[in-house]
């Protein structure tokens, strides 16, 4: 186990920002703590990091006891959400900073310095900024600065802090790509911190979805999206459809496939979880409203009227050749089939 | 030629207003020669009004020698204390979270607002022969009211203020995220300190430093309390101006306050040329 947290708990004044964390990470894993902002993710990557006392609980790095330890004894590589490069060093200073500040005995020589700078800065592609400083540099390319320069101390562990949250969106996804390729290469634990879930899925090999400071599941991006474990996973991952079962429902519900068990009240539906199909019968309740072209698939919206009068709107995707062979309009009326669904209490 | 161009464009769109403006910079412009450069030349004929070698000699006299001594002596001691101090104070309110943080603020600003005279006033109170803990330096033979260390007391309370009111907003500005990194990157709290903090905070300190120090220098209410005018012992520049005027001395009051004068344009100098620094600090 590279991270273990045992029942970690922190409260800023009244407000308990993390109820009994415990949470195994294995070695060489690449993890996203993901969560809706306030949810105390930022916290708790703080709290690894050791910038953030916890209130009770345990952190072993690597089999080791860090509870204690200063953030500048635990071994471990920070990456800000700002970067936080320092401001009047040129970034090869930048990134040779850890490793001057040794202590003398265990510290490199000026050369050896300068030579893993360079390698360092040649890994993340840049040696050719070497001697500029951080405000003569672009977002992207600040980043990758900040990472060489956490890199430096050879860490156990690589904390990062919404890595790509300060970036534009064409920049973030090309970092996203080489964060995890370069994860492949170097195989240190990492953990980054996200709100994206689209960004945790991508480049995560395990996420870790938190609300409210508690963990609600954690898993492998496939798991987290095929068994979600509870309707806030299920609504946070992915877009999804809701339907609550009640008495005057229960016939729709068999209608439309949807398979009604004894405990459960509550259905989530993937919208590509859903057949449509133009209905022969006019009497059928739901209309096609509108569509939009998400690329290569479509969005398609419905409309049904419940039996309180409110209308409910069901989104279905499809790829775009199937959608053409449906040959929609408008204001068809459809019937559905709902070939998946998730049920909650 | 273009900027007479310009010019001509900015009068046809402000027509109405040309007088306004005119007038107003002379106001400012009047203003600044009848109060700040009348004066200035004033001091310098006053001082120069027997010749040079009355100018020198009244430099040399030993009561001046003595009280020069004893304002370089005073901001010697005050302007670095005051830097640490104000250094320490700036770093608890920028980054610790504590109760009673305002009421900190606001009292680090008390010399401000307080008269200087009644500065004065309170360490008589407490020091001084009838004060509150006059009796016990009386017992032990320690003379504070009347003498060096009372001046540098008040002295140390009336500049506090220079050095945290500068780096307060300016690290406060800065966030610690910088300091935080070099502490992940395994830096001590004083490597951090003096190899990312200071740099940050250089100019803006250095700025504090030379604002305190010509207080320190110029100082007169609340020493003039403190110091009992002994001449020769403990009249700082200030008071011995005072002391020489009012003993209708010109020539020697004006040579002492020539020097507050020329400390003065020094100050002012070494300002403007610090906070050109700290404008280009991305740049430099």
């Amino acid at each position: 186990m590279s991270i273990l947290l045992s029942n970690i708990s922190k409260h800023f004044g009244q407000f308990a920002a993390l109820h009994d964390i415990d949470l195994e990470i294995p070695e060489g894993e690449l993890v996203a703590l993901l969560g809706p902002s306030g949810c105390g993710k930022t916290t708790l990557l703080r709290i690894i990091a050791g910038l953030e006392q916890a209130d009770k609980g345990k952190i072993f790095l690597k089999g080791e006891d860090k509870t204690d330890l200063h953030v500048s004894q635990r071994g471990i590589g920070f990456v800000f959400q700002h970067y936080a490069l320092f401001r009047h060093m040129t970034v090869f200073d930048n990134v040779a900073f850890g490793m001057r500040v040794k202590d003398k005995k265990v510290r490199p020589s000026e050369a050896e310095i300068a030579k893993k700078t360079h390698a360092l800065l040649e890994l993340v592609q840049l040696d050719w900024l070497h001697n500029r400083f951080p405000d003569q540099l672009s977002g992207g390319q600040r980043q990758r600065i900040a990472l060489a320069r956490a890199l430096a101390v050879e860490p156990s562990v690589l904390l990062l802090d919404e890595p790509f949250g300060a970036l534009d969106a064409s920049v973030r996804k090309d970092l996203r790509q080489w964060l995890r390729n370069l994860h492949h290469e170097l195989n240190v634990t990492s953990i980054f911190v996200t709100h994206d879930q689209e960004e945790a899925m991508e480049v995560a090999s395990q996420v870790v979805v938190l609300n409210k400071g508690r963990i609600e599941q954690q898993g492998s991006p496939a798991e987290i999206y095929d068994y979600p474990a509870n309707e806030f996973v299920s609504k946070f991952i992915g877009q999804t459809n809701e339907f609550t079962l009640e008495h005057q429902t229960i016939d729709w519900f068999k209608h439309i496939g949807l398979l009604i068990s004894e405990q459960s009240k509550v259905a989530h539906v993937r919208p590509h979880d859903i057949e449509i199909a133009k209905s022969t019968n006019n009497d059928t309740p739901i209309t096609l409203k509108d569509w939009q072209h998400l690329g290569a698939l479509i969005r398609i919206e419905l409309t049904k009227t419940l039996p309180n009068g409110k209308p409910k709107l069901v989104y279905v995707e499809m790829p775009n050749e199937q959608f053409k062979r449906l040959q929609l309009n408008r204001g068809d009326k459809v019937d559905l089939k709902i070939r998946h669904a998730h049920w909650f209490n | 030629m273009s900027a007479a161009i310009s010019t001509r464009v900015h009068q046809s769109t402000l027509d109405d207003a040309n007088w306004v403006r005119w007038s107003l910079i002379a106001v400012a412009l009047g203003f600044v020669i009848l109060f700040l450069c009348v004066p200035l030349v004033l001091v310098i004929i006053q001082a120069f009004s027997k010749g040079f070698g009355a100018y020198f000699s009244a430099l040399s006299e030993p009561d001046m020698q003595a009280a020069m001594r004893l304002t370089l002596l005073t901001a010697l001691i005050t302007v670095p204390l005051n830097t640490v101090f104000g250094v320490a104070a700036a770093w608890a309110i920028t980054r610790f979270e504590f109760r009673g943080k305002d009421l900190l603020i606001t009292l680090i600003d008390l010399p401000f607002s307080v008269s200087p005279v009644i500065s004065g006033l309170i360490f008589v109170l407490m020091f001084g022969a009838q004060g509150w803990f006059g009796s016990w330096f009386v017992e032990h033979d320690i003379k504070i009211i009347f003498a060096v260390p009372g001046i540098v007391l008040a002295t140390l309370f009336i500049t506090f203020p220079f050095v945290a009111r500068q780096l307060i907003p300016l690290m406060q500005e800065m966030g610690s995220e910088e300091e935080e990194a070099a502490l992940s990157l395994g830096a001590s709290g004083w490597k951090t300190f003096f190899l990312i903090t200071l740099p940050n905070i250089k100019w803006a300190l250095l700025y504090g430093v030379l604002l305190c120090n010509a207080r320190a220098m110029g100082e007169f209410g609340a020493v003039s309390v403190v110091s009992g005018h002994i001449r020769g012992m403990t009249n700082t520049l200030p008071l011995h101006v005072e002391v020489s005027y009012n003993e209708y001395d010109t020539v020697s009051a004006f040579a002492g306050a020539s020097i507050l004068a020329g400390l003065a344009i020094v100050t002012l100098i070494l300002k403007t040329l610090l906070e050109w620094k700290q404008t280009n600090r991305a740049t430099v």
